[in-house]
């Protein structure tokens, strides 16, 4: 099987697949470049080195010590976020941070300093990896973490596995009183309703995100979704939850998404019936929607599909979100649902973290070709003037220039970044 | 249903083997598992000590299971660790590199030690304690590549042949007496046995379901199983291709 990124584009080819499975041998010796890939859900050319090496992580899955009194995790980091909510959820522990997909590695969160839904109040995932191990291709070990070797901690927290290997990592994991969370949706129909509304909820959910209908206007009327939850405290009673998932059978040979199913799609999700009030939802279905349907990814056709992701400051995020929706609105592409969600003012652990003070937005685009590229090249017009950046984690096309700008340290960074390791997107944005 | 709680493992660390004692401590069972390479020995038995209950047993020792005058001991101290033996599973192996065994008869004794050897030793002493105790499971992971000799990996086919005729015997002594013999004849798997493999293709599985597999075996006692199961029907047709055309043929 050729290892693809989550969007299935680029497809490009490597000298070597080398599945790594033992922790404590050094990494290796082969002609060419490596880099980790591990459970393949990033997006783009990130987790993918053309014409080098793809070391695959995930025979790195042992958990190594789990303290039950204290919530640290010690792991290889190819374990899944989801081998680890398996194991602790029922001994009342959760991840203090979890990105809409529980099939990421535990390196592969760590390299893309992940963020969820509860940035505004916890941060990014960087922040309880307590520490880690380096295996550079020097055959040195380097343990980094917030006392020792910050520096490289820094470096790869959200370092794109550039910095080296991470063999293993230890996390704070975060207490829980049972796998149920408390969820109040609500039904906005304007950015101004929005920004209006998210305030309020940010002081009063750790999780907040809005669901927008990206299709629905050209000026300000931009309806959504926005719901707030918490994990629910103890509960006399708790409903049943019996997890369902379902395969993408096959990949059509052309893509789903039209502007005819999306209009009615969202159309239909905007107006699902919303109880009134907090209701009761499992963590499953609550954190990782996405997850239900396995290989989604499928349903863009053979020539994939584009995620875009960028971040505004704080300051015009207002403006550049309605500047990037009246622009995606008049082009008619589009995605099931964009995800809007405010960043809070925790500054993240990584030099080359994506998620900083400000908006989010993310959306995805079935590959059209030149009306995708084209359109993308207005959003980063935006993006540029606002002082924004786009998120490497679901990049498979921005320019250097654009990389440069929202990336400062970049320079900085690249003086950690391991003789042994590229990829094809560092290359990208450094040619 | 056969209980497994205590079960001992030889080449545990193998990417099937790991899986299976994973699957075998979550459904509360005590486990000794042998390695030969004390690192991955080591990690697996933290992984397994995560997932256990407080009071499972889960031990293990290092040993190079091609010194066949260590089997006894080693079948000894794991009795000893896990107080009592339900069943054991062999999962050591390794698959020969058939041209240099072409050229080096050193190599292909050696190979032949590693698949066959050291497995009919070990059961060969397991089967008289399964055998006086009255009750267990012998299980052993051979491989559809010994149901007929092929030009590409006859070496290690013979072996796992050899194995495979091996527990049949041993099936036929030992079934009066109540003591299931399961052979594991898995197809192509996504291991790190197979990692110069290229991988294309839809008879390719991984070392989850595979394990899956085992288990249930295991515990129903079948005789010999395929997994995934549709090699029993690849197989079927395999050995039936009359010698005339399979020698024309590079399989």
């Amino acid at each position: 099987m050729i290892p693809l990124s989550w969007n299935r584009w680029p497809r490009v080819d490597h000298r070597k697949i080398i599945s790594v499975n033992d922790r404590s041998v050094p990494l290796p010796f082969c002609e060419g470049s490596l880099l980790a890939h591990g459970n393949g859900r990033s997006y783009g050319d990130v987790c993918l080195n053309e014409a080098g090496n793809l070391l695959m992580t995930r025979g790195l899955n042992r958990f190594m010590v789990f303290d039950r009194t204290t919530g640290r995790l010690q792991c290889e980091s190819g374990v899944l976020l989801k081998e680890i909510l398996d194991l602790v959820v029922p001994q009342g522990w959760f991840l203090p941070v979890t990105p809409g997909t529980r099939f990421v590695t535990v390196g592969g969160a760590i390299a893309n300093d992940v963020h969820g839904k509860n940035h505004h109040s916890a941060g990014t995932f960087g922040h309880y990896v307590c520490s880690l191990e380096l295996l550079r291709s020097d055959g040195q070990r380097l343990l980094c973490g917030q006392e020792e070797n910050k520096q490289w901690f820094a470096a790869t927290v959200g370092g794109l596995g550039l910095t080296g290997l991470i063999t293993w990592a230890e996390l704070q994991l975060m207490p829980i009183s049972n796998a149920f969370m408390w969820v109040q949706p609500r039904r906005f129909s304007s950015l101004s309703e929005f920004w209006a509304i998210n305030e309020e909820a940010e002081q009063r959910w750790p999780y907040t995100v809005a669901w927008i209908d990206c299709l629905s206007g050209t000026k300000d009327n931009v309806r959504g979704i926005l719901s707030g939850g918490a994990h629910a405290p103890a509960q006399a009673e708790l409903p049943c939850f019996k997890e369902k998932s379902r395969h993408m059978p096959l990949t059509p040979p052309l893509s789903l998404v039209n502007s005819l199913s999306l209009r009615a799609f969202n159309a239909f999700y905007y107006h699902q019936p919303i109880k009134s009030g907090i209701t009761l939802d499992h963590f499953v279905p609550y954190f990782y929607p996405l997850d239900g349907l396995l290989d989604w990814n499928r349903v863009y056709g053979r020539r994939g599909f584009f995620q875009y992701q960028c971040v505004l400051p704080l300051e015009s995020s207002r403006d550049g979100i309605s500047k990037l929706l009246r622009r995606i609105g008049a082009s008619g592409q589009g995605s099931f649902l964009a995800v809007l969600k405010t960043f809070g003012s925790k500054p993240s652990a990584g030099m080359l973290s994506f998620p900083r003070e400000g908006a989010t937005l993310a959306l995805d685009f079935p590959n059209l070709g030149e009306a995708t590229h084209r359109l993308f090249q207005e959003l980063d017009a935006v993006v540029r003037d606002a002082g924004g950046a786009l998120y490497p984690a679901k990049d498979a096309r921005m320019p250097s220039d654009l990389f440069r700008a929202g990336y400062p340290l970049w320079e900085r960074f690249s003086t950690f970044v391991d003789p042994g390791f590229s990829s094809s997107f560092w290359r990208r944005v450094n040619s | 249903m056969i209980p497994m709680q205590r079960t001992v493992i030889f080449g545990a660390t193998s990417a099937i083997a790991q899986e299976v004692a994973r699957q075998l401590v979550v459904r509360g069972g005590a486990l000794y598992c042998i390695g030969r390479n004390s690192a991955k020995l080591d990690a697996l038995l933290a992984d397994l000590r995560v997932r256990a209950g407080s009071g499972q047993v889960i031990g293990g020792e290092e040993a190079d299971l091609n010194d066949l005058t260590r089997h006894e001991s080693l079948l000894l101290s794991a009795e000893k660790a896990l107080g009592g033996l339900d069943a054991l599973l062999v999962a050591q192996g390794s698959l020969s590199d058939q041209k240099s065994c072409e050229v080096s008869p050193d190599l292909t004794v050696r190979e032949f030690n590693t698949n066959a050897l050291s497995a009919i030793s070990i059961l060969t002493l397991a089967a008289n304690k399964m055998e006086a105790q009255k009750a267990g499971v012998l299980a052993a992971i051979s491989s559809v590549a010994g149901d007929r000799g092929r030009q590409s990996n006859y070496v290690y086919g013979a072996a796992k042949g050899a194995l495979t005729i091996f527990m049949e015997g041993l099936r036929n002594r030992l079934t009066k007496v109540g003591v299931s013999v399961v052979t594991i004849k898995p197809g192509f798997v996504d291991t790190p046995m197979t990692a110069s493999f290229d991988k294309n293709g839809v008879l390719w599985s991984n070392p989850e379901i595979i394990a899956r597999g085992i288990v249930i075996a295991m515990e129903k006692g079948s005789g010999e199983v395929y997994l995934p199961g549709f090699w029993r029907f690849i197989m079927l047709v395999i050995r039936h291709i009359p010698s005339r055309m399979f020698n024309k043929m590079s399989l």
